[in-house]
C-alpha cells in the first residue's frame, strides 16, 4: 500500500523534464499514474525520481492537425473517450478508450502514460496499431517520430529510451472507413482478456483494405497480418475463415483465468465479432 | 526531500511539508484528519478512496499528495451544506442504499460524477459508472435505486429553479 | 409479535404494529453517509505507533534465521519483534472441542516453521504508518524450503509432506453422521445418483479490512482494545487470556465495522498482538491490514470436496443419501475451523424427506491459510450438495427439477419437522415458495424460451433452489461458546431509552430494528431509542452478530427485557392511576388504565420510578432490566430461487438475465432492511457461482491474491434481483421472527449453477464446478460435444436424446463459425 521513499521532481516545461531525465538514470515518468503508482504501492516498483510531467503546460489536448488528429500524451481516456472531435474522425481510439478500467482511472490515466506503458492486455495499444498512429516522443536529441507498428517490443517494454518522453499521439482519420474495437474484460481487473481493433475499408463487396490487431492474447499488442492478408480484396464473406487466422504465429499468453488455447480461441471469435461489429455500424 | 503542498479541501486550504510518497488518501486521513474517505484495496480497484480532484472522481489511494499541491478536492465530508443532505446522500438513505458503510463515501463521489455528466442515467448506466467501486453488502441494486433516485430530486430542483427565474 | 408480546402467527401484515414492519431509514445512515463514523483505522491516540508484519513469502518452510537490525536501524522505529520477544503471550485459540480433534499449536508469530504464505514472522512497531511499512520490508528471514502440500487428497496420502508432524498425518478430524437403513436404501433404489462437486475457496474481502488498535491505562490497568470484530465479548475474554490479563482490565470495543461476513467472527493473530506490545510499549498502537494482507492472512472460507450419492425410486421419492466430504483446515485451527463442515452435516438433507443418510467428513491440513465461517458458513456447502445433486437426479430420471423437489417437501402439517439429520425445523411451507418463484419468474415461458433456443443454436437455462437454512445460532447445547444473546433496556430519567444488545452488527442495521421494536412495545417514537453495542465496558456480555443471529436471538432478549420493565412500569402506573397493573396497556406515549379513562404520559411515568417519592411498596426505583435469551432451538429460514440464464455457445460466457427471490425468514421488522439482506446475500452466492475462487498454486502461493485478480461481484455483472416473500413465523421466540443474513447466499450459489448446467444439459453437460468461467463452461460443452459425437448411446434414456440433440446443436454451431 505504500510506495518506497523516492525524489519528486516536478518540472514546468519539456526541456526541464529532459534535462531531469538525461541526468538522473533510474528515473521514472509519472503521466497519470496509474501503471506506475500500483506498481510502486505493492513495491514492485522502486524509482528513486519521479519525474512528474504533470505541471508541463501543453501536453494534454486533441486538436485536428490536416489529415490527423493529434493527442497530447497527458490526455486523459476519458476525454479521448468523450472526444466530440474523435467520434467523428476516428472513433475507434475513442471507443477503445472508453473501455479501459473504470471511471475513475479513465479519469487520471493519460494516454501517454499507457502506451509507455505497454501493458500487455492494455486497450491503446489495440488501437493505436490498428490506426498506424504515430507516437510523438522526444528527447534532448531532438524529436522523433515512431510508428506504433514498431513501438511495442515486448511485455512492458517500447522502443522508447530511458530520456525520452511521449508527448503526442497521431492518429489518422479514419472517416470512410469501418472501425470497432470488441473487449473480453477480465472479471476483476477490466483488462483485456482479448481486445481486437479492426479498421477495414470496403470497395463495393470486398474488402479493400485491413487492419487489425489484438491485445491481451500476446506478450504484447499486435497486428495481426494473417487475418489482414486473409481479408485483403476478399468478399465480406469471408470474415469468419479470416479470423480464424487471429494468433497465429504468436506466443499465446496462459493464466489462471485464461490458458493459451482458450485465449486463442476468444481471439477467433472477437476478431469475428468485431469484423461483423464494424462491418454493421458502416452499414448504417 | 519533503516539499510543501497546499491541497484545497472542501474549501479549506491544507497546507503542509510531506514525502513525496505520501498518497493523497494519506493526506486526507492523516493530515487533514478527515476520514470519511477509506481505503479498502493496494491496487486502485475497490473505489472505496474516490474523491473529487477538481471537480472529477479519482481514486485518491493512486494519486500523490504532491500531485494535487494547488488543486481542489471533494471528499464525502464536503457533499452535505451544512445541515442540508446533498440528493446523493438523501437517495443513499432513502432507498437503503448503504449497509456497513465502508464503500459508501467511494460511491457517493463516483455517483457524483456520473451525475455531473449524465444527470438522468439509466440503471445499466449507473452499473456501468460505479463499476469501478466495489460493495460486498449491497448487491449494488438499491445503490442503484440511490442513484436514481437523487437523480430525480436533483431534476425536480433545477426545474423548481428555472421556474423561480 | 405485538404488544402482548404473542406472536399472532399471521404473519407482519396482520400486526398491531406502528414501527415494526415499516420501511424506516436507518439510524445508522446520517453518520455513514456524511463520513462523520468512525471505523477502527479512523481513530488516532496520542502518543500513537503503528505496527506492520512481516509475513511468510513462502508456504512451508523452516525459519533459518531472522535478520532485524536494517529495520531497527531505520529512524522512528521503535520495535521489531520475533516469536522470541513474546515470552508471555499466548496462542491464538480454537473454540472447538471434539472427539479425536488433531488441535496444533498456533503461535502468534511464527516459531520455528511457517505454514503458509502470509503467516506473520515478525512484527515492527514504528512513529508512522510509512516507517513500519519500510522496516517491515527491510526484515530479512532466512527459510529453508520444506515440501508444501496444498491438495487435499494428495495431503491425505502415506508419503505426503505433514504439516504438524506430532499428528503424523494431515487428517484433522474424522467426523460421521448416520441416520436410517442406509444399506437397504441403495439396495432398494431404482437408481443411483453419483457426482463430485467441488465448493471452491473463497476470500470474504469484507470492505473494511481487519485493524486493531490498543492502549493500555497501566496507572487504571486497564487494556482498551477496538478492533473491527463481529464479537467483541468472545475477543475480550480471548484477549484476557492471551495477555494474561483479568477480564475486567480489558475492554474491547467494535466501532463501526465494515462488514465482516464472518471473517471477523474470530480471533486472529493480530487482536492478542497488538494490545500486548501496547503493554509492553506503553504507548497506543494500531495496526490496519492491507488487502493483500486481507486475502493472504484472513480466514478464507468453504473449500471442500464432496462425492455425493443419492438413492432415488423411479417416481423420485428419495430414498437415501451418501455424502463424504473433504474439508480443507488450512495449516491451523482458527477459532472455529473444525466446526464449519459440521454445519454441513447437520443441514445436508436440506428440504427434503430422507430417509436414511451417510455422511463422513474429514478435516484436512494443508499449507494454506485457515478456512473457517463465511456467510453460510457450512450451510451453503450443505445446500449446494443437496440441490445440486437434485439437479443432477431430475435430469437423469427426466423429470422437472421443480417436480422432483416438491415431490420430496414435508408438508407443512408435518411441522414441526425432524429431519434425518436430527435437526427439528420449526415451520416451514416449502410449496408456497416454489409456486410463488414459479409465477414470478414465469417459469413456463422461459421452459419455452429454452425449447425454441436449443433449435436455434441458444443456450438458455432456468435453475431452482429450494433451500432451508438453520439460523439464530443457537442453543447454547449445540454451540461451542454459548449460543444465548443478552438484552438489556434502560430507560433514562428523561424518557429516552438505551438498549444495550450483546449483538454486534456490522451493516445489518439492529440499530434501527431494535429500536422499531422496542419503541412498539413501549408505544414511543424509534428516534428515542438509543441501540448501543459493541461495547464491552457499556454492555453486558453477549455473543455477537453471526450465523443471522442478531434479531432472532439478540433481538429477543432485548424484547423480553423490554417485557420485564413493562411489567414494572405497569406496577408503578396502576400504583399512581389507581388502577389494575394487569389493565395498563401502552401507546402513544402514555400508559392508560382500563378504557383508557385514566393515563399518565410516558415520561412522568418514567420520572416518577427515578423520583422514587412515591412508588408501591417494596417496589424498585430506577427502570433498567436484563434479559439473556437462551433459544430453545434454531430457527430455520427457507426459499425457492430461480434464476435464469443464457450462455453463449462460442465463448462460455454467461449471462444472468433473470433472478427471483421468494424467502421466508419469519416476521419482517423493516421489510427494506430484510430486502437489503437478501439482495447483498444473493449477489455474495452468484460471486461465488460465477467468478470468485481463491487459487492456490502447487507452490502455496496464492495466485490471485490482490482484486485485481480475485473476481468480486460488481454492479454491471449482477442482474437486478426481483423478490417477493412469505411469512411463517417461527415459534422459536415470541416475534416470530427468523433471521435473514445468510438465505440469498446459501439460495443463490446452487441456483446459477443449475442454471447453467440446464441450459447446457441438451449437450449432455452433467455438472460444472464453481466459478463458472468462460473457460471452464467452453470446456464442458468441447467435452460434451465431442463425447456425443464418439460415443452413441442407448437410445432409451432422456439425457442420450438430449445428447443427441446436442450433436445437432453443436454441429450448427460449427456451421455459423465457418
Amino acid at each position: 500500500m505504500i510506495p518506497a521513499n523516492f525524489d519528486y521532481e516536478s518540472p514546468r516545461t519539456l526541456s526541464e523534464a529532459l534535462d531531469l531525465l538525461a541526468s538522473r538514470q533510474d528515473a521514472k515518468i509519472l503521466a497519470g499514474g496509474h501503471s506506475l503508482l500500483p506498481a510502486m504501492k505493492l513495491r514492485l516498483a522502486a524509482p528513486s525520481v519521479v519525474v512528474d510531467l504533470g505541471r508541463i503546460a501543453g501536453l494534454n489536448h486533441i486538436r485536428e492537425s490536416g489529415d490527423r488528429i493529434v493527442i497530447g500524451a497527458m490526455t486523459p481516456h476519458a476525454d479521448v473517450a468523450s472526444s466530440k472531435i474523435l467520434h467523428v474522425a476516428c472513433p475507434l481510439l475513442a471507443q477503445a478508450a472508453s473501455q479501459i478500467g473504470d471511471v475513475q482511472v479513465r479519469n487520471r490515466g493519460t494516454i501517454g502514460g499507457s502506451l509507455a506503458a505497454a501493458h500487455p492486455a492494455a486497450d491503446y495499444p489495440a488501437a493505436v496499431l490498428a490506426l498506424d498512429a504515430e507516437i510523438m516522443a522526444v528527447s534532448r536529441s531532438g524529436e522523433r517520430s515512431l510508428p506504433a507498428t514498431k513501438f511495442f517490443t515486448g511485455m512492458f517494454t517500447t522502443e522508447l529510451r530511458p530520456d525520452e518522453i511521449i508527448t503526442e499521439v497521431r492518429v489518422p482519420r479514419t472517416e470512410g472507413a469501418s472501425v470497432a474495437y470488441k473487449k473480453f474484460h477480465h472479471p476483476a481487473s477490466g483488462y483485456a482478456v482479448v481486445g481486437v481493433a479492426v479498421r477495414i475499408k470496403k470497395a463495393g463487396t470486398r474488402i479493400d483494405s485491413a487492419a487489425i490487431s489484438i491485445t491481451g492474447v500476446g506478450h504484447i499488442a499486435y497486428r495481426a497480418t494473417a487475418v489482414e492478408n486473409a481479408l485483403r480484396g476478399k468478399p465480406l464473406g469471408v470474415i469468419a475463415e479470416a479470423a480464424a487466422h487471429a494468433a497465429e504465429g504468436v506466443e499465446v499468453l496462459s493464466d489462471y483465468y485464461a490458458s493459451a488455447e482458450y485465449r486463442r480461441h476468444l481471439a477467433t471469435v472477437f476478431t469475428r465479432r468485431a469484423l461483423e461489429q464494424a462491418l454493421e455500424a458502416s452499414g448504417k | 526531500m519533503q516539499k510543501n503542498v497546499t491541497i484545497d479541501i472542501n474549501g479549506q486550504p491544507h497546507r503542509q511539508a510531506v514525502e513525496p510518497r505520501l498518497l493523497l488518501v494519506h493526506f486526507l486521513r492523516e493530515v487533514a484528519g478527515l476520514t470519511g474517505t477509506h481505503i479498502g484495496c493496494e491496487t486502485s480497484l475497490c473505489g472505496a478512496c474516490t474523491v473529487l480532484l477538481d471537480g472529477r472522481a479519482v481514486k485518491s489511494c493512486t494519486v500523490l499528495a504532491v500531485q494535487a499541491d494547488g488543486r481542489s478536492v471533494t471528499t464525502v465530508e464536503g457533499l452535505a451544506q451544512g445541515d442540508k443532505l446533498h440528493a446523493l446522500q438523501e437517495g443513499f438513505w432513502e432507498e437503503h442504499g448503504l449497509q456497513c458503510g465502508f464503500c459508501t463515501p467511494g460511491m457517493l463521489m463516483c455517483s457524483h460524477d456520473l451525475l455531473a455528466n449524465h444527470p438522468t442515467p439509466t440503471s445499466a448506466d449507473i452499473r456501468e459508472a460505479i463499476n469501478g467501486n466495489v460493495c460486498r453488502c449491497t448487491g449494488y441494486q438499491n445503490i442503484v435505486n440511490a442513484v436514481k433516485n437523487a437523480s430525480r430530486k436533483m431534476a425536480k430542483r433545477v426545474s423548481a429553479r428555472a421556474g423561480a427565474r | 409479535m405485538a404488544r402482548n408480546g404473542k406472536a399472532n402467527g399471521k404473519g407482519n401484515a396482520k400486526l398491531a404494529a406502528v414501527w415494526v414492519g415499516k420501511k424506516l431509514k436507518r439510524k445508522e445512515d446520517p453518520r455513514l453517509i456524511q463520513g462523520t463514523s468512525h471505523y477502527t483505522d479512523d481513530l488516532k491516540l496520542p502518543r500513537m505507533l503503528f505496527c506492520a508484519f512481516t509475513r511468510s513469502p513462502m508456504a512451508h518452510a523452516e525459519i533459518r534465521a531472522i535478520r532485524t537490525d536494517a529495520a531497527r536501524a531505520l529512524p522512528g522505529v521503535v520495535g521489531v519483534f520475533t516469536a522470541h520477544d513474546l515470552t508471555g503471550l499466548g496462542m491464538v485459540p480454537c473454540a472447538i472441542q471434539m472427539p479425536g480433534l488433531n488441535l496444533p499449536p498456533h503461535p502468534v508469530l511464527a516459531t520455528e516453521r511457517v505454514r503458509y504464505v502470509g503467516e506473520p514472522v515478525a512484527a515492527v512497531v514504528a512513529e508512522n504508518l510509512y516507517t513500519a511499512r519500510d522496516a517491515a520490508e527491510a526484515i530479512e528471514v532466512d527459510y529453508e524450503p520444506l515440501p508444501v502440500v496444498v491438495n487435499m487428497e494428495k495431503a491425505l496420502e502415506k508419503d505426503s509432506p505433514v504439516i504438524h508432524q506430532q499428528f503424523r498425518t494431515n487428517r484433522a478430524f474424522t467426523h460421521a453422521l448416520k441416520n436410517g437403513d442406509i444399506q437397504s436404501a441403495f439396495k432398494k433404489a431404482d437408481r443411483v445418483v453419483k457426482q463430485r462437486v467441488i465448493n471452491q475457496r473463497l476470500a470474504p474481502v469484507a470492505m473494511e479490512p481487519r485493524a486493531v488498535l490498543g492502549e493500555y491505562l497501566p496507572g487504571e490497568n486497564r487494556l482498551t482494545v477496538w478492533s473491527a470484530t463481529q464479537i467483541p465479548h468472545l475477543l475480550r475474554t480471548q484477549i484476557s487470556v492471551m495477555v494474561g490479563l483479568p477480564e475486567t482490565a480489558v475492554r474491547v470495543i467494535a466501532p463501526e465495522v465494515g462488514g465482516g461476513f464472518g471473517s471477523k467472527l474470530n480471533v486472529y493473530a493480530e487482536e492478542g498482538l497488538v494490545p500486548w506490545l501496547a503493554m509492553k510499549l506503553g504507548r497506543p498502537i494500531k495496526w490496519a491490514e492491507t488487502r493483500r494482507e486481507n486475502i493472504t492472512s484472513t480466514i478464507h472460507g468453504r473449500d471442500t470436496i464432496n462425492d455425493l450419492e443419492l438413492a432415488l425410486k423411479k417416481d423420485g421419492r428419495i430414498l437415501g443419501l451418501r455424502v463424504r466430504i473433504l474439508a480443507d483446515m488450512g495449516a491451523y485451527h482458527q477459532l472455529l475451523t473444525p466446526l464449519i463442515p459440521q454445519l454441513t452435516a447437520l443441514m445436508q438433507a436440506g428440504c427434503y424427506k430422507i430417509p436414511a443418510i451417510d455422511i463422513e467428513i474429514q478435516g484436512v491440513f494443508t499449507n494454506k491459510m485457515s478456512t473457517d465461517a463465511y456467510r453460510g458458513a457450512g450451510r451453503p456447502e450443505a445446500t449446494y450438495n443437496i440441490e445440486r445433486i437434485m439437479d443432477v437426479a431430475a435430469h437423469e430420471l427426466g423429470m422437472d427439477p421443480v417436480e422432483l423437489r416438491i415431490k420430496n417437501f414435508p408438508q407443512a402439517k408435518e411441522f414441526p419437522f425432524t429431519t434425518v439429520t436430527g435437526l427439528v425445523y420449526d415451520s416451514a411451507k416449502y410449496q408456497e415458495s416454489i409456486k410463488r418463484a414459479l409465477r414470478l419468474s414465469g417459469y413456463d415461458s422461459l421452459r419455452r424460451r429454452q425449447k425454441s433456443g436449443w433449435k436455434n443454436g441458444k443456450y438458455y437455462g432456468v435453475g431452482v433452489s429450494t433451500y432451508v437454512e438453520i439460523c439464530a445460532i443457537g442453543p447454547s447445547a449445540a454451540t461451542p461458546a454459548g449460543g444465548w444473546e443478552s438484552g438489556t433496556v434502560r430507560i433514562e430519567p428523561t424518557g429516552k431509552v438505551t438498549v444495550l444488545t450483546g449483538a454486534s452488527p456490522h451493516g445489518q442495521g439492529q440499530e434501527t430494528t431494535f429500536a422499531q421494536l422496542i419503541a412498539d412495545e413501549l408505544g414511543i417514537h424509534p428516534e428515542d431509542v438509543n441501540v448501543v453495542h459493541g461495547d464491552t465496558l457499556a454492555v453486558p456480555y453477549g455473543i455477537g452478530t453471526f450465523g443471522s443471529r442478531a434479531t432472532a436471538v439478540g433481538g429477543t432478549a432485548a424484547y423480553l427485557a423490554t417485557q420485564k420493565l413493562k411489567t414494572k412500569m405497569a406496577r408503578l402506573a396502576a400504583h399512581l392511576l389507581g388502577a389494575k397493573p394487569a389493565d395498563i396497556s401502552f401507546g402513544r406515549g402514555r400508559l392508560s388504565g382500563k378504557g383508557s379513562k385514566k393515563s399518565i404520559s410516558f415520561g412522568e411515568l418514567v420520572m416518577a420510578a427515578y423520583t422514587a417519592r412515591n412508588i408501591p411498596a417494596g417496589f424498585e426505583p430506577g427502570l433498567e432490566a436484563t434479559h439473556f435469551f437462551e433459544p430453545s432451538n434454531f430457527t430455520f429460514p427457507f426459499g425457492a430461487h430461480i434464476a435464469s440464464v443464457e450462455v453463449d455457445g462460442e465463448t462460455g460466457e454467461v449471462k444472468i438475465d433473470k433472478y427471483v427471490a421468494v424467502d421466508d425468514c419469519g416476521n419482517v421488522i423493516n421489510p427494506m432492511l430484510v430486502d437489503g439482506q437478501i439482495h447483498g446475500g444473493i449477489a455474495q452466492g452468484m460471486g461465488q457461482a460465477m467468478w470468485e475462487e481463491l487459487i492456490y498454486n502447487e507452490e502455496g502461493q496464492i495466485v490471485n491474491g490482490t482484486m485485481m485478480d480475485y473476481a468480486l461481484p460488481k454492479a454491471h455483472l449482477l442482474p437486478e434481483f426481483t423478490l417477493d416473500r412469505t411469512v411463517t413465523p417461527t415459534p422459536v421466540n415470541p416475534m416470530g421472527v427468523k433471521g435473514v443474513g445468510e438465505a440469498g447466499t446459501i439460495a443463490s450459489t446452487p441456483c446459477v449453477v443449475n442454471a447453467v448446467c440446464d441450459a447446457l444439459s441438451v449437450l449432455g453437460v452433467k455438472h460444472i464446478d464453481m466459478p463458472l468461467k468462460p473457460e471452464r463452461v467452453w470446456r464442458a460443452m468441447q467435452q460434451a460435444q465431442a463425447s456425443a459425437q464418439l460415443e452413441p448411446q442407448p437410445n432409451d434414456t432422456p439425457s442420450s436424446s438430449r445428447a443427441k440433440r446436442g450433436i445437432s446443436v453443436s454441429e450448427k454451431a460449427a456451421r455459423s463459425k465457418a
